[in-house]
């Protein structure tokens, strides 16, 4: 099985992304921003970072590059596609997510771990959590405000496309706590805290009663290694 | 050299960190009376000759659907500078 992690001029995440990948027991194909050819991946990951300086918006530049049409393309025709913090915002920027991220309401850039309630299973990213479930994950981002207007927020809550909802603290003014989406499909999922970095006991948030043993993040990768083969 | 103007704000009713932040740096300095600061963006497209109408179409759209991102941002005006 074959997962590929995009390389953009300013992506920090990706060496990350792509250990979380080998760690879940896939292998990891390394795709960069300018070659539009995917290499038969089973699927993608859009790692976290500040594509392009974050320069217009964040992501709106990364959403024209070569590699990003062969996968809104990709994931047209049901490609898993996984897009974390920055990638998130490519997904939105790209509109294989609706909706918009703007800066964190309390001006500040956060970082923290998380707490997030998995609110959707039904996903190639999500499939091996339990509806409901509640875990913990690091979120440090500046733009992850979720915004969309009325009618679509009324859609995403009516379809279930809200994946994961913030718990305890709204850290970014998100609409209704959301930390994460999925398309129809389930093949897409975006959320602006990192998985990758919650997926070795040793480097993962804090426990109760264990330091740094938080490996919840494993479970999105485990969850497109399933989705994969069953497909 | 012609130029045409992309003027792009964060729409109305959203939150405007940028604007607020000035806001209150304003304040700090005295000037009690300002209501609102509200910051956007300013694009400058250069051009060889003078825009055609169908130039300005493509700038409009251009304008649209990259410059800006019609969830959190308008585009406000449009127009050309010599």
């Amino acid at each position: 099985m074959k997962i590929g992690v995009v390389t953009f001029p300013g992506t920090l995440d990706d060496r990350d992304a792509a250990r979380a990948v080998r760690i879940a027991g896939a292998e990891v194909v390394p795709l960069w921003h300018a070659d539009a050819n995917l290499h038969k991946v089973d699927a993608v990951v859009l790692p976290g970072g500040f594509s392009y300086g974050d320069y217009l918006r964040c992501g709106a530049i990364a959403a024209q590059a070569p590699v990003t049409q062969a996968i809104v393309k990709a994931a047209d025709g049901g490609l898993p596609v996984l897009g974390i913090c920055n990638g998130f915002q490519v997904l939105v920027e790209s509109h294989l997510l609706p909706g918009g991220l703007i800066r964190n309401e309390n001006q500040h850039f956060i970082c923290r771990d998380q707490r997030l309630r998995v609110e959707n299973v039904d996903t190639a990213w999500t499939n091996q959590f339990e509806l409901n479930q509640e875990i913990i994950i690091p979120l440090k981002n500046g733009e992850g405000g979720y915004i969309a207007d009325a009618e679509t927020l009324k859609r995403l809550e009516g379809d279930g496309l809200v994946a994961f909802r913030y718990l305890d603290v709204n850290p970014n003014g998100s609409m209704n706590d959301i930390a994460g989406l999925r398309n129809e499909r389930g093949n897409v999922v975006g959320l602006m805290p990192h998985p990758e970095h919650a997926v070795e006991a040793g480097f993962g948030p804090d426990k109760a009663g264990t330091m740094r043993s938080g490996i919840d993040g494993l479970k999105f990768f485990e969850s497109v290694l399933k989705a994969v083969v069953n497909a | 050299m012609p130029k045409i103007i992309v003027e792009i704000m964060p729409k109305a009713d959203l939150l405007d960190p940028q604007g607020k932040a000035v806001l209150n740096a304003l304040h700090r300095q005295g000037y009690g009376k300002i209501q609102n600061v509200r910051i956007g963006k300013r694009i400058e497209i250069h051009l060889t000759a003078e825009p055609t109408a169908e130039d300005m179409e493509g700038a409009r759209e251009i304008a649209e659907s990259f410059l800006s991102n019609g969830v959190i941002e308008d585009v406000v005006n449009i127009h050309v500078e010599a």
